[in-house]
């Protein structure tokens, strides 16, 4: 955690080139019992946040700093909200009919508001990438499924679109295992294979946050250690937030950990607090498994 | 206790005669299964070999080249065929495209109100109404309101709303079966909805969609009622105009408008006339129909085929 300390100059630089006079904020967030606090730099901040289905309200006025560069996973119990919350920050609800957001999702450094009334969530997509809970990628070839948010973003360029999606391809750790056959229909690759090429597809478009549903509910435990180390080797160019219901994944990859439980916020803090030392009786029922 | 005493009672002979039972009873379903089965597909092979049986004197290149006639065995089927053929190019072209962004807009865009449950149900229903209703519908339409007449066009039209709720559905289920995963990775990286339904949705159900265009084209293709409804004629001594034109702009669309006859009412003249010889030609015909059916339903099951194979979830 000292590295967060040490880097904060480089990271303000690097993040706002191009946005004058708007560096990413800080916020304060205590992280002992001695209320010793540690800052972290926001990419996004979660502000009040509700979510209804209809009348139904998912999500209930959650507050959380997203870190930037660092790897935030959201944990809880089945059905507590933590994908709902996620696909928030993609704006994937707005596929459904009849939902809405209240409160706001803060992205910075140039303060859009993600979730706000007159943010096009085709915009919000195009920044922030995600990867989904079973690997979808398109029955198409590798090459293709990899290209296609290139394509998306106006690309044409051969040349240039196969130095992407080396690039996309080798930052996924897929690269030497299908650098042969990229031609070859998508569907032909193993699950794990899948997932990261579904990974190198989001990265592709060089997003700002990445987020992941559960990546590795469907994949076996090899597969699974390989997206964990990949997740790992990701917060150097990316925000990570990443649900996951498996509570040593979250501890092994995650620098900041949210426990919700129906719809709230339980707890939020470093990932290393979380799981040694929570501050509330429910995570550490939680993350000892008394229930969930 | 119980489990055990279940245990007791499923055991030795007892158990064995059960099983015995259970499996003559899956026996007996089969073999009704395969009575039904083999009936449908006998009557079918009966007809077609008494077709053929009938019409055998007339098979031969003749026939297919030469126009109606007075005399049975100079009588052939070259302005029926043609005028068939014509009458699908108007039906493919004018059904599918319709027919294909009416499913998608119903399945990717509509939002679920109670204005689309009424359209939902009445592109079902449409199905349903009898063929003569569409003929009678085309008379009023296409032959006098748009001053069609009696021509290839107004028929071509006619059995293209007489398939396009066919169309539809089948359309429909083929995008249905696109999994919503495929939909979400496309939106997730900024896709927008036309962009997700032509990159993605249509491609993936090329398949399902050219089936049900095939299925219905083989419906449209033995259609009677609806084309004489609409007056088609029934001796025809002349072609409709070629499309292909040795002048500049070498197309033309002038054989839209000409008068036409097809192949089932080319049957229907013949198999109502008095002179016995013309049963053959009628025979002959019906052959040749039920074959380019055949055919047609053929094609969509290797279509189908083929893309499953291509594209397997």
């Amino acid at each position: 955690m000292e590295a967060t300390v040490a880097n904060d100059e480089a990271r303000n630089t690097h993040t706002g080139a191009g946005q004058a006079g708007s560096a990413t904020p800080r916020v304060s967030i205590a992280v002992d019992d001695t209320r010793k606090t540690r800052t972290l730099h926001v990419k996004a901040a979660v502000d009040n946040l509700s979510f209804y289905y209809g009348q139904h309200r998912a999500l209930k006025n959650l507050t959380i700093p997203i870190a930037e560069r660092q790897v935030t996973a959201l944990i809880g119990p089945s059905g507590c909200g933590k994908s709902t919350f996620l696909r928030c920050f993609n704006r994937m609800h707005d596929l459904q009919p009849d939902t809405r957001y209240e409160g706001s999702i803060t992205l910075h450094p140039d303060n859009l508001n993600l979730v706000g009334a007159g943010v096009d969530p085709i915009e919000v997509r195009m920044r922030i990438g995600m990867v989904f809970q079973k690997p979808n990628p398109f029955p198409k070839s590798v090459f293709e499924n990899v290209a296609y948010g290139l394509r998306l973003r106006g690309l044409r360029n051969r040349a240039a679109l196969a130095e992407e999606v080396e690039k996309a391809l080798r930052g996924s750790a897929l690269w030497d295992e299908v650098k042969d056959r990229l031609q070859d229909s998508a569907l032909a690759l193993s699950g794990g294979q899948m997932q990261r090429l579904c990974i190198a597809r989001a990265l592709a478009t060089t997003p700002e946050i990445l987020l992941f549903d559960e990546p590795t509910s469907a994949l076996d435990p090899i597969a699974t250690a390989k997206i964990e180390e990949l997740i790992s080797t990701l917060r150097d160019q990316v925000t990570v937030l990443i649900v996951t219901h498996n509570m040593q994944q979250a501890a092994r990859v995650s620098d900041y950990t949210a426990f919700m439980y129906l719809g709230e916020l339980i707890e939020f803090d470093e990932a290393a607090k979380i799981f040694t030392n929570p501050a509330k009786k429910a995570t550490e029922d939680y993350i000892t498994g008394r229930y969930g | 206790m119980s489990a055990s005493s279940a245990a007791a009672y499923l055991t030795g002979e007892r158990l064995r005669r059960g099983v015995q039972r259970r499996k003559v009873l899956d026996k007996v379903f089969v073999l009704i299964g395969l009575i039904v089965m083999l009936s449908c597909l006998a009557i079918l092979a009966i007809l077609f070999i008494d077709l053929v049986r009938d019409g055998a004197p007339r098979f031969g290149w003749d026939f297919f080249t030469n126009f109606a006639s007075r005399r049975a065995e100079r009588a052939g089927i070259l302005a029926a065929w043609v005028g068939t053929s014509l009458i699908m190019l108007v039906t493919a072209t004018c059904a599918v495209p319709v027919g294909v962004a009416a499913a998608i807009y119903l399945e990717e865009y509509a939002p679920k109100n109670w204005f689309s449950a009424i359209i939902e149900i009445n592109v079902t229903n449409l199905a349903g109404v009898p063929s003569i209703v569409y003929g009678l519908l085309a008379l009023g339409l296409f032959v006098y309101q748009f001053d069609l007449g009696q021509s290839i066009a107004a028929a071509g039209l006619t059995l293209a709303l007489l398939i396009l709720p066919i169309v539809i559905v089948a359309t429909r289920e083929s995008i249905r079966s696109v999994p919503n995963a495929i939909r979400e990775a496309a939106y997730g990286l900024g896709a927008t909805r036309w962009e997700v339904t032509k990159d993605h949705v249509l491609p993936y159900s090329t398949g399902g969609i050219l089936t049900g265009m095939i299925l219905g084209l083989s419906r449209a293709i033995g259609e009677t009622a609806p084309i004489i409804t609409i007056g088609a004629l029934s001796f025809i001594a002349f072609l409709p105009q070629s499309p292909i034109q040795s002048e500049f702009p070498f197309v033309s669309f002038a054989w839209l408008t000409d008068p036409f006859t097809a192949m089932p009412i080319q049957m229907f003249n013949w198999v109502s006339r008095p002179d016995q010889a013309f049963q053959a030609n009628a025979a002959a015909a019906g052959a040749i129909l039920l074959g380019m059916t055949l055919i047609m339903n053929g094609l969509a099951i290797w279509i189908r085929y083929r893309f499953r194979k291509k594209i397997n979830w």
